[in-house]
C-alpha cells in the first residue's frame, strides 16, 4: 500500500484514494465529429502501460480532488504528482 | 515416444527408481522459422498449441514464454471452473470449455484432478436473487445444469455457512452449477505442455518477446532474447502483459491490468465439499484435495504489474469470509500472492483478430480465465489457423468495443473468480 | 510422569511455577517459559507426528517458527481449538491440550503408516500420472481416497471465544528482531532521538546470545550473554523505545508498510481468555526499518534423515541452555560447520555424552580445539549414510568420504545414539526483505542469499545479512546504523569483542551414499515428505525452474512454507544440473512470514461490525411498528408492514389498494440527494442529463435520466429548481455515491471552467412521501398556510413551508402515478416529520408503505427502476424513453455512444409490459421468454424485470425487456419454467391511468 502525496492535503495513505485510470484522455469536444472507431479509442482503448504511466487520482476520502500522479506500474514507484490542467513535471 | 503415463507406468518405473522417465517436454532452441508462434506459455497459450497440433494439424509451431511455463495467472489462480454465464455467447464459450473439461485428463493423458464438486453463487439481497434467478432461467434454457436453492437448501448443501438472518447481508438463496468444480492448475499448463511436445511442438521457455516485427500490415516475426523467430501468425495468450505486446505492435487495446489476490489457509481434513462464491460481500472459498482453504480477493483498482496488491483487499475478503463461515477465525493464512489480470470494460475476453494480419490476441479474461482453458485455447487455434473465428467466439471480437455490442457480463464476474 | 530429562538449572524458567498440561490425553508438567516442545522432550517425548504423505513418524527437529514437523492441534475439541500450531513456538499454560495430527488411530500406532510402504510407487507427482482409467472411478473411488488424506489439522467448528483487534503505528525506526544485532540498532536508534519500536516474536529479547555461556564469545571482557542482559536492561529505560514482545512481523509491503501480530493470549489458560483480546494486528507505517531477522540452521540431506530424535544442532543447544532440557543422552553432531561445535561444548560441559561427525578433512577453529580438548570424539571427513530407530532414532551408520567428496570409501561403522543434531550451516532470513521488494545477491563462499537493493528506506543487519561472527556482527551492525540513522550519538564505539574465527564450511547439498539415490530416503523437505530423489526425478523430466521443481514436488509448501528445505532444493538443483546456485534465483518469498490468523486480519470488523448500517431517522418508528426491513446497498429500508398474521404478499396488497384508494406514506429519506449550486448550474445539469434544463422554471422539478459514457442508463431521478443557480438532485438510493463522484470528476477535470458546487446532503434531509387522492387533504392539515391547488401548487413544483416553526421544502412529485408530495425535513426532525403525517392522515386511514409496495405502484405506472429495469445495457431508447433524450443538445454524457451501429439498432431489447394469459398467475422476476420452445437451441428474446400482482388492477402484471418489443405489442410469448410453461402477451409497459389522470386527482 503506497503513500501518495496529495497536492491539496499532503502526504496520505492510499486507502484514502481511488484510482481513476489513465491520465490526459481529453474528453473530445465535439464527440458527434468523431467516427465510430475514434470515439471507441477515447472510450475504450488504453496505454496501459508497464512503467512509468501518467494517471488520475482522487482523494476521495479527504479533499475529494483529482490531481495527476506518475507512477511506475512496475513496481508501484510514485515519481510525482500534479494538479488538473498542470502540465506533468518535466525529467 | 513419451511414456504413457498410467498405474502400470509407474509399477514398471518403480522397478528401476523412476530413473527412465522421459521429459515431459524438450527444452529446444527456436528454430528460424514456424508456421506460428504463440506468445505466451500460460495454460491457454499451451492449449492453443496442442489445439492447432491436434485439429489443425499445425506442428511447425512454437510457445514462447518470458519465464516457465504455467508461471502466470495459471499457476496463481484459485482454480474455479463453471459455465452458468448469463448470455448465450458467453454460455457458449463457457460451457463449451467445460465439456472439454470433462474428458481433459484422458485427451492429454494427464490428470489435472478435475473435480465437479459443484459450485454455489450465494444471493445477499433482493436484487442478487433476481440476478441469480435470472441466470438460472437463461442457463437452463441454455442446456447448463444450474439451479436455483433456498436458504435451507443452501445449508443443507453446505452445512457450515452461516445461514442466520441476523447476520448482515443473510444469504437469501443462491445458485448451483453441479457440473462446476475446481482442477489442479499446474496440471493443466504441465499436462498440454506434454501433449503439445509430443506432437512436435517446440516450448521455448525463458524467451521474452522484444518487438513485434511488421511488412506495413502484416506481421513478419517477433524479436525475442533469443534472435529472431520468422512467422506469418502470431497468437498472443499473454494475459496481464498483453498490452505490453499490443504495443510493441503499435495497437492499444481495451484493457487494463490489475493485481488481483489470492490466499490459502494451513491444510486441514475435509471440511468444505464443495466451492462458494458471494458477489455482494465478497468472498469465495474452496478446499483443494491438499486441505488448504482456497480463497480469492478482489482486484486493486489501479493498474500494476508489481504482482503485489494492498493489504486492505485481502482483509476485506477475509472479513467475508468470516461473515459467513465464522468458524474459520482461528484458521491461519499460510501464503498470499497476486496475479495481474487483465480486464476489459465489459468484463468479457478478446479472441480475435485484429487489424494487422496474422496478429491475434487472446486476452481480456479478467478475472476468470482458468476456467476458460481448454475452450479458450480450442477457439483460439481455431481462428488463427483459420484466419476466421468460430462462432462460439465469434461475439468477442475486438470490434465490438466500435459498434457498442458489447457481452456484458458484470453480474456474472462482479467479484473475481 | 517425571521429568527424566530437564538437567540443567536455567535462569530463563520460573521453576516455582509448575504447569501440567496434556498431550494425547496424557498429562505431563513443564514450567513457566517451557515452550510446548521444550516441556515434552524434558519428559522424554520425541514423537509428536506424522508426516503429510508417507505418514512418517516424527520428532521435534527446531526450536522455532521453522519447526515442519512438530505441529499439533491446541485446545482440544472446544471452541478454542486450534490446528497446526508448533510445538516449538506454543508456550505452555495450566491445562493446554494438545494432540498429534496426521494420524489414526494414534501417532504410535498409524494406519496411514503403510504409505511409507508403497513409497517406490508413489513419488512426486505420482497423481498426475494415474487414477484417468477408468474415468468414473476417478469421482467414486480415486478423489474421494485422495481427499480423505487431505490435511494435517482439524478445522474448528464452533465460532471464535476470543476478540481481535488492529491498531495503526507510526514510528521513525522500527526494528524486526530483538537479538543482539537488533538490540544495538534498537539502542542506537532511540539514543539518537528516533522515536523506535522493536519487535520480537519470542517471550523475552536476546535471540541466541542471551544463552551464549561460553569464554569463547566475550565483549568488553564479559561473556557475551552478561553483557547483553545489561543491555536489554537499559533498552527499557529508554523513553522513546517500544519493546513489542510475542509479536511477529507477518508482512512487508511497499513504502515501509508492515503488519505485525502481537499476541496477548496464547500462553494463558482458558478461562482467562473468554472474551478477550486474543490478537492485534500492528498496522505500521515507519519512516525507517532495520530488519535484524537472523538465519536459520540448514540440515543435512542423507539417507533416513527425518527419525524423531534427528533435531538441527542449534537448537538442541537452545534446549540444554537455555530450557535446561537435554534431548538425549547419547549425543551425535553431524556437521559441515564450526558452529555445531558450540552444542557439543555446551552438552559436554554438562556431563552428556557426544560424538562429532564432520564431512571437512579438519577445521583450525577455537571451538574445535575446545571440544577436542574436552576429549570429545570427532570424526573427520565422515558422513552418515544411514539412521534406525522408527519411533526414535536408535544409531546411525558412518562411512569415510572419498578424496573429492562425491563418494564414500572404505567400511561402515555403526553408532549408537538417542539424538542426532546435525548442521548444514545458515541460511539468512531474508523473507521480509524481499516481500518489501528488495532484490538479492549470491554470495558463493557460503551459498547464501543476501540483501543486496532495497526498494524502501531499510537496512539488513546481523546475521540476515550475512555475518554469523560475532565481532563482525557488532561491528557492522554499529557502523551500518550509524550510517543509515545519521547517528552522532554511539556508546558502542569503544566495543572490544573477541569470538573463535570460523573456518569455511563445506557445502554439499546432497550427501553421498554407499546406495544407489532410489533407494535411500533423503528428506528435504520434512513435512511434504518430499526427497532430494524427487527432486533429481522432476528434473529428469524437464521440470527445470526452482518454481517448477517446487510445485511438483510440493516442496516448500508445507506450513513453514520451505524455511528448511529451499535452499536444499535449489542446491540439488545447481548440483545436479551443474549451473551455479546464484544463477538460479530464489523460489518467491510470499507473506505471511509466519502463518496469520484470519480472525487477527479482520480484527474487529465481524458480526455488528461487518459492514456500516445506515438508518434513517424514522427507523426506529419502522421497527417499532413492526415493518420487515429490506438492505438497500448498507441502508435499511422498510420493506412491508405485516400486520399481526399477514403475509407478505397480503401485506403488500393491503398498502397497496390503501396508498392508491385514500393515502399512503412512504420513507424516502435513501434517495441520493445533492446540492448544486453555481451561475453555470444548468448548464451543467445539461451536459450531465439527456434532456434539457435551462428552461427549467424556479420552483419546478423534472426527471432526468443519466447514462454512462457508452450510452447505457445509470442513474435517473427528479432535481427540482430551488432558485436560479440553485438545483437539488435526487439520485437511486445505490447510486447516490457513484453519480456524486462522477459528477465532481466530470467537472474537476473535463469542465473546469463551469462554476457549479456540489455538496452529498442525502444524510442531511429526512423525506416522507405522502401519496393518495387524500394526500393533499393530509398537506392541507399539516400546512394551513400554503394553497394546495393545482394553479399555486401544480405537479412538478415545489415549495418552502414550515412545519410547527421548522423549514421544509414540498415536492409535488410522483413515483406511484397518484397525487402526492414529498416532504423533505433537516434529519433531526424526520421522525416528529412522519409522526405529525401520520397523525394528519389517520381520519384518512394513512398507510405507511415499503418498498415493495413503492415497486408494485410504480410497475402499474410502467415507472423503470434503474437496476432491476436495467442491467448497464439498456439505451433511453430500449426503455421506450426516446421522448426524454434531447435532439437539440449539442452533447450530453453518453450522446455519442447512442449513434454507434448496435446502439442504433431497431431490434434491441426494449422494454414491454407482459399479461399472464391466466391473471392470477404471477411471474417470476428472473424468469425468460421465448417465442417458440421447441426450435434448439430456444432463442431467449429476453427477461422479467419486474413482477407482481396488482391489487389496483386485479391481475398479474409485469415489466419486461424483449428483443424488438417495440413492435411486438398483442404478440403471444412463452415463459418457460422449469415444471411448466406459462403463456403471456405483450402488452404496453404503462397498465393503470395511462392518461395520468390520478397525478392531478
Amino acid at each position: 500500500m503506497f503513500i501518495i502525496n496529495c497536492p491539496f492535503c499532503g502526504e496520505r495513505d492510499q486507502s484514502e484514494f481511488s484510482a481513476g485510470g489513465e491520465a490526459h484522455i481529453v474528453r473530445p469536444k465535439q464527440p458527434t465529429e468523431l467516427t465510430d472507431d475514434e470515439w471507441a479509442d477515447f472510450l475504450f482503448m488504453r496505454k496501459n502501460i508497464k512503467g512509468i504511466q501518467f494517471e488520475r487520482w482522487n482523494h476521495s476520502h479527504g479533499c475529494r480532488k483529482w490531481f495527476n500522479v506518475i507512477r511506475d506500474t512496475s513496481n508501484d514507484k510514485i515519481h510525482a504528482v500534479y494538479k488538473m490542467g498542470e502540465k506533468p513535471p518535466s525529467n | 515416444m513419451k511414456n504413457n503415463y498410467s498405474i502400470f507406468s509407474l509399477l514398471k518405473n518403480s522397478l528401476s527408481y523412476h530413473e527412465n522417465w522421459k521429459q515431459a517436454w524438450r527444452d529446444p532452441e527456436p528454430k528460424k522459422e514456424y508456421d506460428a508462434v504463440i506468445v505466451g506459455g500460460g495454460g491457454h497459450g499451451l492449449a492453443t498449441a496442442f489445439y492447432l497440433a491436434k485439429k489443425h494439424n499445425m506442428k511447425n509451431i512454437a510457445v514462447v514464454e518470458k519465464g516457465w511455463i504455467g508461471g502466470g495467472n495459471t499457476g496463481r489462480n484459485t482454480t474455479i471452473i463453471r459455465s452458468n454465464y448469463l448470455w448465450d455467447a458467453s454460455a457458449g464459450l463457457y460451457d463449451h470449455a467445460l465439456k472439454l473439461w470433462e474428458n481433459l485428463s484422458q485427451e492429454i493423458n494427464y490428470n489435472v484432478m478435475f473435480s465437479q464438486r459443484g459450485v454455489m453463487n450465494l444471493a445477499h439481497n433482493l436484487q442478487d436473487v433476481r440476478d441469480l434467478k435470472r441466470r438460472t432461467h437463461a442457463n437452463r434454457l441454455n442446456g447448463i445444469d444450474a439451479v436455483w436453492l433456498t436458504a435451507e437448501e443452501v445449508k443443507k448443501f453446505c452445512p457450515i455457512i452461516n445461514t442466520s438472518p441476523d447476520i448482515r447481508y443473510p444469504v437469501l438463496g443462491g445458485t448451483l452449477q453441479r457440473r462446476a468444480g475446481t482442477a489442479r492448475h499446474d496440471a493443466v499448463a504441465w499436462g498440454y505442455a506434454r501433449g503439445a511436445d509430443a506432437m512436435g511442438v517446440d516450448i521455448i521457455q525463458n524467451c521474452e518477446v522484444k518487438g513485434i516485427k511488421r511488412n506495413r500490415d502484416t506481421v513478419d516475426g517477433i524479436e525475442t532474447n533469443k534472435g529472431f523467430i520468422k512467422t506469418k501468425k502470431i497468437g498472443v495468450v499473454a494475459a496481464g502483459h498483453s498490452s505490453v505486446i499490443a504495443n510493441m505492435a503499435g495497437i492499444r487495446l481495451p484493457l487494463e491490468s490489475k493485481p488481483l489476490q489470492a490466499l490459502v489457509s494451513e491444510p486441514v481434513k475435509p471440511i468444505i465439499d464443495t466451492v462458494i462464491m458471494s458477489n455482494a460481500v465478497h468472498a469465495y472459498v474452496s478446499q483443494s484435495d491438499k486441505g488448504e482453504l482456497v480463497i480469492g480477493a478482489g482486484t486493486d483498482a489501479y493498474v500494476s504489474y508489481t504482482q503485489r496488491g494492498s493489504h486492505d483487499i485481502v482483509e476485506g475478503t477475509l472479513k467475508a469470509i468470516l461473515e459467513l463461515y465464522p468458524i474459520f477465525s482461528r484458521m491461519k493464512m499460510l501464503r498470499q500472492w497476486g496475479g495481474i489480470v487483465d480486464i476489459c470494460p465489459d468484463a468479457s475476453p478478446i479472441i480475435s483478430k485484429t487489424n494487422i494480419k496474422g496478429l491475434y490476441f487472446n486476452c481480456g479474461w479478467g478475472t476468470g480465465g482458468f476456467k476458460a482453458t481448454p475452450g479458450s485455447g480450442d477457439l483460439f487455434a481455431h481462428t488463427i489457423a483459420n484466419d476466421e473465428p468460430h462462432k462460439l467466439n465469434s461475439a468477442f471480437n475486438l470490434n465490438r468495443f466500435v459498434s457498442g455490442d458489447l457481452v456484458d457480463e458484470h453480474g456474472a464476474a462482479a467479484v473475481a473468480h | 510422569m517425571s521429568e527424566n530429562f530437564r538437567s540443567t538449572e536455567t535462569k530463563f524458567l520460573d521453576k516455582t511455577n509448575r504447569i501440567s498440561f496434556k498431550y494425547n490425553g496424557k498429562k505431563y508438567y513443564g514450567y513457566k517459559g517451557d515452550t510446548l516442545a521444550s516441556a515434552l522432550l524434558s519428559n522424554g517425548v520425541h514423537l509428536i507426528g506424522r508426516s503429510f504423505k508417507y505418514h512418517r513418524p516424527r520428532g521435534i527437529m527446531t526450536c522455532g517458527s521453522e519447526e515442519p514437523n512438530a505441529i499439533v492441534q491446541i485446545g482440544g475439541n472446544g471452541s478454542f481449538t486450534e490446528p497446526n500450531v508448533r510445538a516449538t513456538e506454543q508456550e505452555i499454560y495450566e491445562g493446554l491440550e494438545a494432540s498429534s495430527q496426521n494420524c489414526w488411530p494414534s501417532v504410535e500406532f498409524d494406519v496411514g503408516g503403510i504409505n511409507n510402504f508403497i513409497s517406490p510407487v508413489i513419488p512426486a507427482g505420482f497423481y498426475y500420472k494415474t487414477f484417468m482409467w477408468p474415468k468414473k472411478l476417478w469421482y467414486s473411488l480415486y478423489e474421494p481416497a485422495i481427499r480423505l488424506s487431505a490435511g494435517l489439522g482439524k478445522s474448528p467448528t464452533q465460532p471464535d471465544p476470543e476478540l481481535y483487534d488492529h491498531k495503526h503505528l507510526h514510528c521513525d525506526v522500527l526494528v524486526v528482531g530483538g537479538g543482539i544485532s537488533g538490540i544495538i540498532a534498537a539502542s542506537i536508534s532511540a539514543d539518537n532521538g528516533n522515536n523506535t519500536v522493536l519487535i520480537d516474536d519470542k517471550n523475552s529479547l536476546g535471540g541466541s546470545t542471551v544463552y551464549q555461556n561460553d569464554e569463547n564469545f566475550k565483549i568488553n571482557d564479559e561473556i557475551s550473554s552478561s553483557w547483553l542482559d545489561k543491555k536489554i536492561e537499559e533498552l527499557k529505560n529508554k523513553h522513546n523505545l517500544t519493546i513489542k514482545n510475542r509479536t511477529s512481523v507477518a508482512a512487508y509491503h511497499g513504502y515501509n508498510y508492515l503488519l505485525a501480530r502481537e499476541n496477548f493470549a496464547d500462553h494463558k489458560p482458558l478461562d482467562e481468555r473468554l472474551n478477550k483480546l486474543r490478537q492485534r494486528l500492528w498496522k505500521i507505517r515507519a519512516k525507517k526499518v532495520i530488519l535484524a531477522t537472523g538465519a536459520i540452521e540448514r540440515p543435512l540431506i542423507f539417507n533416513n534423515n527425518d527419525r524423531p530424535g534427528v533435531m538441527l544442532a542449534s537448537s538442541v543447544k537452545k534446549y540444554i541452555d537455555f530450557f535446561g532440557v537435554r534431548c538425549g543422552d547419547k549425543n551425535i553432531i553431524f556437521t559441515n560447520n564450526d558452529t555445531a561445535y558450540e552444542t557439543a561444548i555446551s552438552l559436554n560441559k554438562k556431563g552428556i555424552e557426544v560424538t562429532v561427525i564432520d564431512i571437512r578433512k579438519n577445521s583450525s577453529s577455537a571451538l574445535v580445539k575446545t571440544t577436542q580438548d574436552a576429549g570429545i570424539k570427532i570424526y573427520w571427513n565422515h558422513t552418515i549414510v544411514n539412521t534406525s530407530g522408527y519411533r526414535r532414532i536408535k544409531s546411525i551408520e558412518i562411512m569415510e568420504m572419498s578424496e573429492d567428496g562425491t563418494n564414500v570409501v572404505g567400511k561402515k561403522t555403526s553408532l549408537i545414539c538417542d539424538n542426532l543434531s546435525i548442521s548444514g550451516g545458515w541460511t539468512p532470513m531474508v523473507h521480509l526483505f524481499t516481500q518489501s521488494g528488495g532484490k538479492l545477491r549470491f554470495r558463493d563462499a557460503d551459498q547464501v542469499f543476501l540483501p543486496n537493493t532495497a526498494m524502501s528506506d531499510q537496512i539488513s543487519i546481523g546475521s540476515c545479512n550475512g555475518d554469523f561472527e560475532l565481532d563482525d556482527i557488532i561491528k557492522n551492525t554499529i557502523s551500518e546504523c550509524k550510517n543509515f540513522l545519521s547517528a552522532s550519538v554511539i556508546d558502542y564505539d569503544l566495543l572490544k569483542v573477541s569470538c573463535p574465527k570460523q573456518n569455511e564450511s563445506k557445502i554439499i547439498w546432497l550427501l553421498p551414499n554407499d546406495k544407489p539415490l532410489g533407494k535411500t530416503k533423503p528428506f528435504l523437505d520434512f513435512q511434504n515428505d518430499s526427497t532430494a530423489k524427487d527432486i533429481k526425478l522432476a528434473m529428469r523430466e524437464g521440470f527445470k525452474s526452482i518454481e517448477h521443481v517446487k510445485r511438483y514436488t510440493t516442496t516448500g509448501m508445507g506450513t513453514d512454507q520451505g524455511k528448511l528445505a529451499n535452499m536444499h532444493a535449489l542446491g540439488i538443483i545447481s548440483e545436479t544440473a551443474g549451473v551455479k546456485m546464484g544463477s538460479l534465483g530464489t523460489t518467491t518469498f510470499r507473506p505471511p512470514y509466519t502463518p496469520l490468523t484470519f480472525g487477527t486480519i479482520v480484527g474487529r470488523n465481524v458480526g455488528t461490525f461487518f459492514d456500516i448500517t445506515r438508518k434513517t431517522p424514522m427507523h426506529d418508528w419502522h421497527k417499532d411498528h413492526k415493518a420487515e426491513f429490506e438492505n438497500v446497498g448498507q441502508w435499511k429500508r422498510a420493506w412491508y408492514y405485516p400486520k399481526k398474521i399477514e403475509s407478505m404478499h397480503q401485506a403488500v396488497q393491503r398498502e397497496s389498494k390503501a396508498a392508491r384508494e385514500s393515502a399512503g406514506i412512504l420513507d424516502a429519506s435513501t434517495l441520493g440527494k445533492i446540492d448544486i449550486k453555481g451561475t453555470d448550474a444548468s448548464e451543467f445539469l445539461n451536459r450531465v442529463y439527456t434532456n434539457a434544463w435551462s428552461k427549467l422554471g424556479i420552483g419546478k422539478c423534472r426527471y432526468g435520466l443519466m447514462l454512462n459514457e457508452d450510452g447505457m442508463v445509470y442513474d435517473d431521478g427528479v432535481t427540482t429548481r430551488l432558485s436560479e443557480n440553485h438545483y437539488l438532485m435526487t439520485t437511486t438510493t445505490g447510486g447516490a455515491a457513484n453519480v456524486l463522484s462522477k459528477l465532481e470528476d466530470y467537472l474537476q477535470t473535463e469542465w473546469p471552467e463551469l462554476d457549479v458546487w456540489l455538496t452529498s446532503v442525502t444524510d442531511h434531509y429526512a423525506t416522507a412521501s405522502v401519496c393518495g387522492p387524500n394526500s393533499k387533504n393530509i398537506l392541507k392539515k399539516l400546512f394551513p398556510n400554503i394553497e394546495f391547488n393545482d394553479e399555486n401548487f401544480p405537479h412538478m413544483s415545489f415549495k418552502n413551508a414550515e412545519l410547527d416553526g421548522i423549514n421544509c421544502r414540498i415536492m409535488r412529485i410522483s413515483f406511484t402515478g397518484e397525487h402526492s408530495y414529498e416532504i423533505n425535513i433537516e434529519s433531526k426532525y424526520g421522525k416528529s416529520l412522519w409522526e405529525k403525517c401520520m397523525d394528519a392522515g389517520k381520519k384518512f386511514n394513512i398507510t405507511p408503505y415499503g418498498t415493495e409496495t413503492m415497486h408494485l405502484l410504480r410497475a402499474e405506472k410502467g415507472f423503470i427502476i434503474v437496476g432491476q429495469d436495467t442491467d448497464g445495457t439498456m439505451t433511453p431508447s430500449d426503455l421506450q424513453m426516446d421522448w426524454i433524450v434531447s435532439k437539440k443538445k449539442y452533447d450530453f454524457i453518453g450522446k455519442r455512444s447512442l449513434y454507434r451501429s448496435d446502439t442504433m439498432r431497431e431490434d434491441r431489447k426494449q422494454l414491454v409490459g407482459l399479461l399472464t394469459d391466466n391473471p392470477s398467475e404471477i411471474l417470476e422476476e428472473g424468469a425468460q421468454i421465448v417465442q417458440d420452445e421447441k426450435k434448439q437451441p430456444i432463442e431467449m428474446l429476453g427477461h422479467v424485470t419486474s413482477s407482481y400482482f396488482s391489487p389496483n388492477l386485479n391481475k398479474s402484471i409485469a415489466l419486461a425487456v424483449v428483443k424488438n418489443g417495440k413492435n411486438l405489442k398483442g404478440q403471444k410469448l412463452l415463459v418457460p419454467m422449469k415444471d411448466k410453461t406459462i403463456n403471456v402477451t405483450v402488452s404496453d409497459f404503462i397498465f393503470f391511468d395511462s392518461k395520468n389522470e390520478r397525478l392531478n386527482a
